[in-house]
């Protein structure tokens, strides 16, 4: 069949400036461009390429320019480039399309539309470069009430407390699950969490044991496949989550495809190498908050009572109610993932059209939680779409705990968000299983981005907090009297609780 | 952790008695119970556990070398992540036996509920009777660890579902010499292991093909089911006499198709 597709992207080369190096030949994994030893020319297949930049940043001269391609269709504002696109693909393949990353649609974002507080005549701001910040974190259920008593001139807890992850600042990293990216990019995750003193989730493929020593910092995934999970796994991190959803694919499972299954992943995932690894939709242990609450205490007994037990949604309709279940079916942390989160691998149509934003689900279930009398019995992560410490910092005004990052570590890393993830063919070296390209991620390098990354944002967040006169972050959770909205309807704010701006 | 370290509560529920260590478990949380079982660790080869009404998660984890015996009803996810020891129950067991199982033994001297064996990934489990909905779902296997069960009776639907390795037998001992299995949707998503069933099934799914045996696969069948009829004293001979059905994966990639990149 003749495709109808026409190329996304037009590879611009000033050909002044090229030198024929051929370093985008060689760095592009979609062979877009070639090396025509006749006429001594690159030339490039328009159509191949995906923009991912790589070769733009590599190239040694600056000689190449990616646009989009500039022949459009008929300008009309309900046909889409991409839904023509869309239709144009499925008439040739007859499948379901699979894209990466998160959703790329406009207007589901709140953040940018809610403005923080600062201190005025009234009452000082504080200088966090004079005075101590505290954003240091504990993840984990918090008693509802302390015993202390006296013994010999101290003050002795007398209430067992529940296990708690320590965070530095209230970042963590999100579930990347290895086999969806590369063993290098779980290093540099192990390693920069180790370093600053954060968490990396494993995701639901297992970890390898050459990771095992930075445990400490890793929260380990149980998901609906169960791949790698066995006591040893367990044993070795800091939390456990089961994952019952994510934001970019709610209510559906995933399939890593068998080419995927390379020799180290097959041995992390414990299958064999070549085979799909399916995820079903449902934990099939799974069919309601009482059965949660079977496999969260199973995981209690497996692991001895000595870590926090995790639970991971996807922000849905009536994640506040789904929340208090949780909660009461014993996690000990919340995690929630909004329509913005990103993934390897999903369907575009779910991705786009399922779910809803994490701003609206936090403020639903923090209000929930804390009218029902609860929301000391669990710390609340939220994820999908922190993309800077002003997300994170409105993020806890909001009512989180603390707050997953994945997209965001994925750029410090070098993705450029080309959404072709579920190729494989990842040229920045993050969602690949091949060699030749896992070799492009130096896991130090990339180490030290995060670490750098975390090292920002938690200046930018104590710079934030010192001008609205708190010094400790606890001041500020839940503290929605410090934010404002703007360009809001009033049941927007209603349910965000905060007021506009000007009020 | 040692006997000592116990509440002395807790402590009394243990007797020795003959080499045997009586646990008295009426009216214990699962919590306790378990921690007795770790407890007691490697040097006290056998363990009986009286008196069980329902506890859930009796021997999760273990990875000694026990031989626990329950006398009773264990509550669900019984041997859930075992990683050794061998797990008897005298009685019926519940929904989740040997959840996510990694190593072990857990022989049921009566029925199973639903999902015996989820993402089991090692070791063995055999079922005297019926088991319930969706039997070894999601089991895997992986270089040395091939997990295995048997059971004695039938399943009830999705038997087998999303397998993706390991053995999976059904006997239907009490369905005559001819059984005829009415689980409806035998092996969905089905991608890896293989279902031996003794006599045929109704209605399998389009993920799965009905394979004739071959003398390798009587070799297999043999095997497990002699160690099946050792474990409940049933003679093997008569229930190898019956025709065997062999159910493996179409494809390895059952969905392959399905998805525009
Ligand atoms: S796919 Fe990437 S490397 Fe290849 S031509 Fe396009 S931008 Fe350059
Ligand atoms: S991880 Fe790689 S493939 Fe995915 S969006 Fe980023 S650059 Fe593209």
């Amino acid at each position: 069949m003749k495709s109808f597709l026409e190329s996304e992207f037009t590879v611009v080369r000033d050909e002044e400036r090229c030198i024929r190096c051929k370093v985008c030949v060689n760095q592009c994994a979609y062979e877009t461009h070639c090396y025509d030893a006749e006429d001594d020319r690159i030339l490039s297949k328009d159509e191949n390429c995906v923009n991912c930049h790589r070769c733009v940043i590599f190239c040694p001269t600056h000689a190449i320019r990616i646009e989009q391609n500039v022949t459009g269709y008929t300008q009309n504002s309900n046909w889409s480039r991409e839904a023509i696109v869309a239709l144009k693909k499925q008439a040739e393949y007859g499948g379901i399309l699979i894209t990466g990353m998160g959703c790329d649609k406009p207007n589901f974002t709140y953040w940018d539309r809610l403005l923080l507080d600062a201190s005025q005549v009234t009452n000082p701001s504080i200088d966090p470069l004079r005075e101590p910040m505290e954003i240091k974190t504990f993840l984990g259920s918090k008693p509802d009430r302390i015993e202390l008593e006296e013994v010999d001139d101290d003050v002795v807890l007398q209430t067992k407390l529940s296990p708690q992850l320590v965070c530095e600042a209230p970042i963590l990293f999100s579930a990347l699950s290895y086999g969806a990216v590369s063993f290098n990019v779980h290093t540099a995750l192990a390693k920069a969490a180790t370093e600053f003193g954060t968490y990396m989730n494993t995701g639901e493929g297992g970890l390898d044991e050459r990771l095992y020593k930075y445990g400490d910092h890793i929260i380990v995934q149980v998901a609906s496949g169960r791949f790698g999970v066995h006591p040893g796994y367990l044993d070795v991190g800091a939390a456990v989550e089961i994952k019952i959803g994510q934001g970019a694919k709610p209510g559906i499972g995933g399939h890593l495809p068998g080419e995927k299954v390379t020799e180290d992943i097959s041995r992390t995932r414990m299958i064999p190498v070549g085979t799909d690894a399916l995820s079903p939709a449902p934990q099939h242990d799974i069919y309601s908050i009482e059965d949660l609450r079977q496999l969260i205490y199973a995981l209690k007994e497996a692991t001895d009572y000595t870590k926090p037990i995790s639970v991971k949604i996807a922000a849905v309709h009536n994640s506040a109610a789904i929340a208090s279940g949780m909660v009461r079916a014993g996690a000990d942390i919340i995690a929630i993932d909004g329509v913005r989160g990103a993934t390897g691998s999903a369907p575009k149509v779910i991705r786009d059209n399922v779910g809803i934003p994490i701003e609206l689900a936090l403020a639903s279930v923090d209000q929930r939680l804390r009218d029902e009398g609860i929301r000391n019995h669990a710390s609340v992560i939220v994820a999908g779409g922190i993309k800077s410490s002003a997300d994170v910092i409105k993020a806890i005004a909001l009512g989180a705990d603390a707050v997953y990052v994945g997209t965001a570590a994925l750029v410090a890393m070098g993705c450029t968000l080309c959404q072709k993830c579920h190729t494989g063919k990842c040229p920045w070296g993050i969602a690949t299983s091949d060699p030749w390209l896992t070799k492009r991620l130096n896991p130090d390098i990339a180490t030290r981005r995060l670490t750098n990354l975390l090292r920002a944002w938690s200046l930018e967040i104590k710079e934030m907090m010192g001008g609205m006169g708190i010094n400790a972050v606890e001041s500020l959770r839940g503290n929605r009297m410090r934010l404002r909205g703007v360009g809001l309807t009033d049941t927007e704010l209603k349910i965000l609780g905060v007021k506009m701006a000007g009020d | 952790m040692t006997e000592e370290s116990l509440s002395s509560a807790i402590r009394n529920r243990i007797n020795m008695k003959d080499g045997i260590v009586h646990v008295d478990a009426g009216g214990l949380h699962y919590k306790d119970l378990n921690t007795i079982l770790r407890t007691l660790g490697n040097p006290v080869p056998i363990v009986h556990i009286e008196n069980v009404y329902g506890q859930r998660y009796i021997g999760t984890d273990l990875s000694n070398n026990m031989e626990i015996h329950i006398c009773g009803t264990p509550g669900n996810d019984v041997a859930a992540f075992l990683d050794g020891s061998t797990i008897i129950v005298h009685g019926n067991a519940q929904d989740g036996v040997g959840n996510t199982m990694n190593r072990g033994r857990v022989i049921v001297h009566g029925r199973a509920g639903d999902i015996v064996g989820h993402s089991m990934r090692g070791g063995e489990v055999y079922i005297r009777e019926d088991v319930g909905y969706r039997c070894g779902i999601h089991m895997k296997e992986f270089e040395g660890k091939k997990p295995l069960i048997v059971v004695g009776g039938t399943g009830q639907d999705y038997l087998g579902e999303y397998m993706a390795g390991g053995t999976l037998i059904v006997l239907g001992l009490k369905m005559g010499s001819k059984p005829i299995h009415h689980a409806r949707f035998l092996g969905t998503g089905m991608h890896g292991g293989v279902i031996y069933l003794r006599g045929e099934a109704v209605h399998t799914s389009k993920e799965v093909q009905i394979k004739p045996l071959d003398e390798s696969d009587y070799k297999i069948l043999r095997r497990d089911v002699e160690a099946f009829c050792k474990e409940f004293e049933i003679q093997p001979e008569p229930i190898m006499e019956c025709e065997f059905t062999k159910l493996i994966p179409a494809s390895k990639r059952p969905y392959g198709n399905l998805y525009v990149y």
